[in-house]
């Protein structure tokens, strides 16, 4: 039979959606930004690995000359972004919806079996509630980093203001370093969020729309109920 | 039979296709109305430059207030700009533009015009600012492009300037604009930045007279402004309730540009 199994609250959907949208112009917008001084680059033992970013990436997506417009777009949705940000924070709290979200003491070991059971070495995945371990440790950190984000973010926009922000980030140049790692962070995390989300299939990218799951219940046993303890 | 029908409880089949169709529809709906919001936003056009350009209205509504809440919000004359100990002073400053700096310049016949409020004006030779107390500041330049560099800057506190030359009634005014001696450089600053403790009308880099290319004689240096806003070669300096002209607000940055 078939049964409505409530997964994903409004909240949490309304949020998601509204961020994809927030985060990506966040995004664009601070690629814009970062085009005026792009010295950022990886860098071992005197060889370059990789600059950010070649002249073909910054050609492709339109990126040059657009500082003062990176700066109109970033220091407007930076607000839509934080208030969403803000709202999905509170709610998780408020509503205890963040005891299934943030990682418990096992999570970091099953995070572990999780990857090798995707990954498929591993047959048997940890049994879960709502999220696994390693979704656990991803969605509490994606949150994490967005902290991270309006920190730093704000340790550069208003260094002298939010002095005792800039401080904590270790300075204004070092600010502006730790806000391109996490945006460089939140690609990686779309990435395989993505994937992932493709490798779940439609059921379950649908449950962020709608809210719920539909799960085929077999019909319990009747006769054989009594006979043993039921197995659980 | 026929009329009681619709009471039935729905069932599960039904109760799914209902809140799928709902769900879906608002959200595509949603997904529409955030598309075309975003093409409005992105297409609109662009404002008519008079004191501010460059940027699209919309945006640029939305920035002078957001803007202006946060520097009325966050801001003090206390928030200082972090100093650093001279040693730690770039020797090699980094220079970026030289638009308003590039005319020709007698050095010695060279005066600081300053229009008061009254329309008189003064003129002030650099020695007469030399003359006066010195400050000091080594901190972090910070460019709107986003590169930053510890400089050591001296010159006489625009407080001290504005006491010595009783300009008083003028800082009861809402701002300050100063110009190349080409007026081809212009910045406007809101007054309490430009009465901020760090303030400087700079004569002196690195213990030494300022060169050419950063702006000799005198220049401005105010650490709690984007570069953009540190004029260089100051030619005059007048006061106003309007916000006088600048040269980058014009090109589609904020106005206040402040730290």
């Amino acid at each position: 039979m078939k049964e409505i199994k409530e997964k994903h609250s409004l909240a949490m959907r309304w949020c998601h959606w509204v961020n994809f949208p927030m985060l990506s112009i966040m995004i664009w917008s601070g690629m814009l930004i970062y085009w005026g001084d792009d010295e950022y680059k990886i860098k071992l033992f005197g060889h370059t690995y990789f600059v950010f970013f070649p002249e073909w990436f910054y050609k492709f997506f339109n990126i040059t000359h657009r500082l003062q417009e990176g700066m109109a777009f970033h220091f407007l949705f930076m607000w839509f972004f934080i208030l969403n940000g803000v709202f999905y924070v509170a709610y998780t709290l408020i509503s205890g919806e963040w005891r299934e979200l943030v990682p418990q003491r096992k999570s970091f070991k099953e995070a572990w079996l999780v990857l090798l059971h995707d990954l498929h070495i591993r047959k048997m995945a940890p049994p879960q509630k709502k999220y696994n371990a390693a979704q656990r440790i991803a969605y509490t950190a994606i949150i994490v980093m967005g902290i991270g984000s309006v920190i730093t973010g704000l340790a550069i926009y208003k260094p002298v203001q939010c002095y005792y922000l800039t401080r904590l980030c270790g300075g204004y140049h070092f600010a502006r370093i730790l806000h391109f790692v996490l945006t460089l962070g939140y690609v990686f995390f779309f990435v395989i969020h993505v994937v992932q989300v493709f490798l779940a299939g439609w059921k379950n990218f649908s449950s962020v729309i709608t809210g719920f799951e539909v799960v085929n219940n077999k019909p319990k046993p009747i006769i054989e109920k009594g006979h043993d303890e039921e197995a659980s | 039979m026929t009329k009681k029908q619709a009471k039935k409880p729905l069932t599960t089949e039904q109760k799914i296709n209902r809140r799928t169709f709902i769900s879906f529809g608002v959200f595509g709906a949603a997904a529409i109305g955030g598309v075309f919001g975003w093409k409005w936003l992105y297409n609109s056009p662009e404002e008519v430059t008079a004191i501010t350009g460059g940027t699209r209205v919309p945006l640029r509504r939305a920035l002078n207030k957001t803007e202006i809440a946060v520097r009325r919000l966050l801001y003090s004359e206390k928030h200082l700009v972090r100093t650093y100990p001279k040693s730690m002073a770039a020797k090699n400053v980094r220079q970026n533009s030289d638009v308003g700096v590039e005319s020709p310049i007698d050095l010695a016949a060279w005066k600081l015009q300053v229009t008061k409020g009254n329309g008189e004006k003064l003129l002030i030779g650099i020695e007469d600012i030399k003359a006066l107390p010195k400050t000091e500041i080594v901190y972090d330049f910070k460019c709107v492009e986003g590169w930053d560099q510890i400089q050591y800057w001296g010159g006489l506190s625009f407080v001290d300037f504005v006491k010595h030359f009783n300009l008083d009634s003028e800082t009861k005014m809402d701002y300050v604009g100063m110009e190349t001696p080409d007026k081809l450089y212009y910045v406007g600053l809101d007054m309490d930045s430009a009465l901020h403790p760090q303030t400087l009308l700079a004569y002196e880099m690195n213990e030494k007279p300022v060169p050419l290319n950063h702006g000799a004689p005198l220049r401005l240096i105010i650490p709690v402004k984007y570069g953009v806003k540190n004029l260089k070669r100051i030619g005059s300096i007048s006061f106003s309730n309007q916000r006088p002209r600048d040269y980058w607000a014009e090109k589609g940055y904020d106005y206040f540009l402040g730290l």
